[in-house]
């Protein structure tokens, strides 16, 4: 390495520079050491009496040596380097970016919560196991379904315990059958998700109101049908009206009824998938239950089932005995654990916080609010980026950049970085790939009137670029630490490291 | 009346009124009124903060396990380590909690670059060149790891010691109901995986842990072997702790790492989040799970960080993606880039050594107590296991109760009931245990086996 990068120069926060930020690495120097461990007084046997040579690295692994200042002065302006729901506005569609109260992180850093050792025996940790069922039972009442299991870690972890869930009810009635039916406008995880459950998928097209199309989800029913994965509202944004024809066709040849939750929020103390026929359901607890996603994870996606599927659900399961006490205990036809322990716990503790805040009646008004903004955002957009479907939509509404793109050659990715430059970050593009040059605002409950007016005159002024300066939207955005990044350079040269930057 | 809503009722009107509506109720209309709930949710009431804090209070006072009740020597997976303020801090940053998922880097380099960074500390603690931006825990990333091998050799059976966590294993063996693999187990003797008890002609994958589960530090010798014998790949289980002594996955010849990153400054969390630690040879870049970031350049040619290789993942291949992955744990390896900055090339190692001396001096001190018996001869680094006369759920009971988490029992971890003998502890030592602590904790294990 050439030269060692001062730890103490800020020039990398936006603050006061736009240069580049040094990696650890970089402003590591040989002997410089942040650590600090407290005297134990156990004997110090050295390694090589402790472990046979054979097994012990003859060489250091070089991590990284930096003082704390340093380490902090890194971290620091890397985090000023990044957007957040604490910063601004998020309206990415489909993934549900409300405010995440800090009140439930406070819950969480209780250590009366988080020292606990997973493997500590039920008797010490009733407190847990109560804080796991009332999760449970308060998700059911949420989704009118009849238990859950707490530990699919995400979402997609959701989707493939349901499967399976779904694989061993069938099984269980004597063939496992061969299909998934999906609607085409479904979230990428859903088709990965049935062929990891080892079914075949089948697309089912939508039709010009954006929905799922009946009749040709109908031709496709039969008795190797294992069920239909289906968002609702689905991924447009849009209710699915004849969600109440599909489950009584489903139904009707043996088939199960999949609900996937990313957009739960729209339908809070609405209308519930257990309702409308629904026999499984995953939810985001991340997304509708506000829990943080920190950069990408932790998520959490618990699955709530109907009466026939509880003894299926994985296990071990925290259960509250008729004596009142609470234990752990497998369900008797158990498809088996799908987390290495009892799933993303801390996120499951926030999200109770969450519920437990709002009631029952909170939560209505969540879904009332979001789907408010979405509409209003929806209409008042309409002359500068026209809804995909021109109707009342849920918590999100899909637009397009067709016109942009047809009149001044301005795509939706242009808008999305166009919005960066105005201090917003960007909506959903290019999904769903049904709709051409998608952009998908998903402005949820907590955005202030005044947030969506600023965010509604940027995308005007970003429209009125379009047609005066459309180079500099194509270059956009510039303000920021960085501009448009060369994906392709990325993906063809791969540097996942810094010894392969090195090299 | 609690929530996070910033409308006015006035605004709430004004907002009805630009839609043409005069209630929320006609934003709902289209829903079928045969599914509309007519009386909202049976849930109490909201309430404020400080009541629901009160709640917690409730629930948190009926947990006796906590660290400032319990000396903790559980391990399995789950650690007691160190996590300094500074960590916290770091980690804490409203910048990383509340970020989505880095779609637009140049909004996001933050986390990409803090990844980055990550990737390359896992990479050099695998001996691997391809790491990933996490998983969601190690049981997950076996699955994965099983996934890539079957997808690389086009062949589906798993061949895997009994020395593989009994979570992981029971992880792998659900998600195989619906992959078809079929897993072959092979057990343990005198604590060693005996892989010559199976045949593993025909095996995608030989999966070994390093050290197994009960602490023991296994030759890796002959499990690659198995492995190039059979072209299969081979995946090792690491501890991250101990692999910045031990020899790393890599300099073993392994295919694939998959390790429990929960040491690197996420605390026990009652079992999550945790971080699954992933990382591959070349051969196996293109069926990744999960995501990735490379570096790049802006188009000003400054240095960038962008997930990359995107082409793999589940919103592009759909059904023919080889995973689902989409949510990962990105907010747990920016912490551990922290920790892992925090202690250092040397304080990674002094930790690693400071486990091992605690267990060996406790493991010493524990093999004096008349009827206590070592559950193998096999050396060890931060874990083992001993064998107590009578019920070892009881004795780790009767510990509890002097404030000791005295361990794991070897049976509860398993979640099939296998008929044996519950007189296995698991026990672990950290660079957090005083001498005085595992004195302790010698005198009441005596006491609790008399």
């Amino acid at each position: 390495m050439s030269k060692i990068a001062p730890g103490g120069k800020a020039s990398s926060a936006p603050l006061l520079g736009n240069d580049i930020e040094p990696t650890l690495f970089e402003m590591s120097v040989p002997g410089r050491s942040a650590y600090q461990l407290r005297t134990t007084g156990v004997p110090a046997t050295p390694l090589e009496d402790m472990v046979p040579f054979a097994h012990l690295n003859p060489e250091v692994i070089p991590l990284a040596e930096v003082s704390e200042r340093d380490l902090v002065a890194h971290f620091m302006r890397l985090s000023h380097r990044q957007f957040s729901v604490d910063l601004g506005m998020y309206p990415l569609g489909s993934c549900t970016m409300k405010y995440n109260p800090k009140f439930c992180d406070a819950v969480a850093g209780d250590p009366g919560l988080n020292t606990v050792h997973p493997g500590t025996p039920a008797e010490l940790t009733q407190g847990w196991l109560e804080l796991l069922v009332s999760l449970e039972e308060k998700l059911s009442v949420i989704t009118g379904m009849q238990a859950a299991t707490l530990q699919p870690a995400a979402g997609a972890a959701g989707e493939l315990t349901g499967l399976l869930l779904m694989r061993a009810y069938h099984t269980a009635n004597g063939d496992p059958r061969k299909r998934v039916l999906i609607p085409d406008a479904a979230h990428g995880t859903n088709p990965a998700s049935v062929t990891l459950g080892g079914y075949e998928v089948t697309t089912i097209p939508s039709n010009e109101r954006g929905l799922v199309d009946l009749e040709a989800l109908k031709a496709q029913l039969g008795p190797d049908v294992a069920g239909i994965m289906l968002t609702n509202p689905n991924t447009v944004g849009l209710f699915e009206e004849e969600i109440v024809e599909i489950a009584e066709a489903v139904h009707d040849v043996g088939g199960l009824l999949y609900y996937d939750g990313a957009n739960l929020n729209a339908i809070l103390g609405q209308v519930r998938p257990g309702d409308m026929g629904f026999d499984i359901v995953h939810m985001n607890l991340h997304k509708t239950f506000a829990t943080p996603h920190g950069g990408g994870g932790p998520g959490a996606g618990p699955v709530a089932v109907s009466k026939r599927l509880v003894e299926f659900l994985p296990g071990p399961k925290p259960t509250r005995m008729a004596d009142g006490t609470f234990a752990w205990v497998k369900p008797p036809r158990s498809i088996g654990r799908v987390h290495g322990w009892h799933g993303n716990a801390m996120v499951l503790a926030r999200a109770l916080a969450y519920i437990t805040v709002h009631g029952g009646d909170g939560l209505k008004r969540v879904s009332e609010h979001a789907v408010l903004n979405a509409n209003w955002l929806r209409v008042r957009l309409a002359k500068s980026l026209p809804a995909a479907y021109d109707r009342v939509c849920m918590h999100e509404c899909t637009l397009t950049a067709t016109p942009l793109k047809q009149k001044y050659g301005i795509k939706g990715l242009d808008v999305a970085k166009g919005l960066l430059e105005e201090g917003f970050h960007s909506p959903t593009v290019y999904f769903p790939l049904i709709v051409d040059e998608a952009l998908m605002f998903e402005p949820t409950e907590t955005e202030s009137l005044q947030t969506l007016e600023a965010l509604a005159e940027a995308v005007e002024r970003i429209v009125a670029r379009a047609e005066t300066d459309p180079e500099s939207l194509r270059i956009a955005p510039q303000t920021t630490p960085v501009s448009r990044v060369d994906e392709a350079r990325a993906a063809r040269q791969l540097v996942p490291t810094e010894d392969a930057a090195a090299r | 009346m609690a929530d996070y809503l910033p409308h006015t009722p006035a605004e709430v009107e004004e907002m009805l009124n630009f839609l043409g509506m005069d209630s929320m109720e006609q934003l709902f209309d289209h829903i079928p009124a045969a599914v509309r709930l007519s009386q909202g949710l049976d849930l109490p009431a909201g309430l404020s903060e400080p009541d629901v804090a009160a709640i917690f209070e409730g629930l948190t006072q009926k947990n006796k396990a906590k660290a400032s009740d319990m000396v903790c020597f559980a391990g399995g997976g789950a650690y007691d380590h160190e996590i300094p303020p500074v960590v916290k801090t770091l980690g804490g940053r409203g910048e990383f909690v509340t970020a989505y998922t880095p779609y637009q880097p140049e909004v996001a380099q933050g986390v990409l670059q803090a990844i980055f960074e990550y990737q390359t500390l896992v990479s050099r603690l695998s001996g691997l060149p391809i790491p990933n931006a996490s998983l969601y825990d190690a049981a997950t990333g076996m699955v994965e790891a099983v996934n890539m091998a079957v997808g690389a050799t086009g062949r589906n059976k798993i061949v895997m010691s009994a020395g593989v966590h009994p979570h992981w294993r029971a992880t792998v063996k659900t998600f195989a109901q619906g992959t078809g693999h079929e897993i072959v187990e092979v057990p343990l003797v005198d604590g060693v995986t005996n892989w010559s008890a199976v045949d593993a002609t025909g095996a995608a994958a030989i999966v070994a842990s390093y050290p197994n589960y009960l602490g023991v530090i296994e030759d890796m010798t002959p499990a690659k072997q198995l492995a190039t014998a059979n072209e299969a790949l081979f995946v090792m289980g690491i501890d991250p702790v101990a692999a910045a002594v031990l020899k790393t996955a890599g300099q073993w010849g392994a295919d694939v790492m998959v390790g429990e990153g929960q040491p690197f400054g996420t605390g026990l969390n009652f079992g999550g989040p945790y971080l699954g630690l992933f990382a591959c040879t070349e051969a196996q870049i293109r069926r990744l799970p999960g995501r990735i970031v490379g570096e790049t350049v802006d188009s000003n040619n400054r240095r960038s960080f962008v997930t990359t290789l995107r082409a793999r993942e589940q919103d592009i291949r759909r059904e023919k993606a080889t995973s689902n992955i989409c949510s990962n744990q990105t907010l747990m390896a920016v912490t551990a880039a922290i920790q892992l900055g925090y202690l250092g090339t040397y304080g990674l190692r002094e930790v690693a050594t400071r486990c091992a001396q605690g267990a060996h001096y406790l493991h010493d001190e524990v093999m004096k107590i008349s009827g206590v018996e070592p559950l193998n001869s096999q050396p060890f680094f931060r874990e083992f296991a001993f064998k107590v006369p009578g019920n070892a759920s009881e004795v780790l009971s009767h510990m509890a109760t002097n404030g000791v988490l005295g361990g794991l029992s070897v049976k509860a971890l398993h979640d099939e009931v296998t008929g044996e003998d519950d007189n296995v502890i698991l026990v672990a030592v950290t660079e957090k245990r005083t001498k005085d602590q595992i004195d302790n904790y010698v005198e009441l294990l005596r006491k609790a086996v008399a």
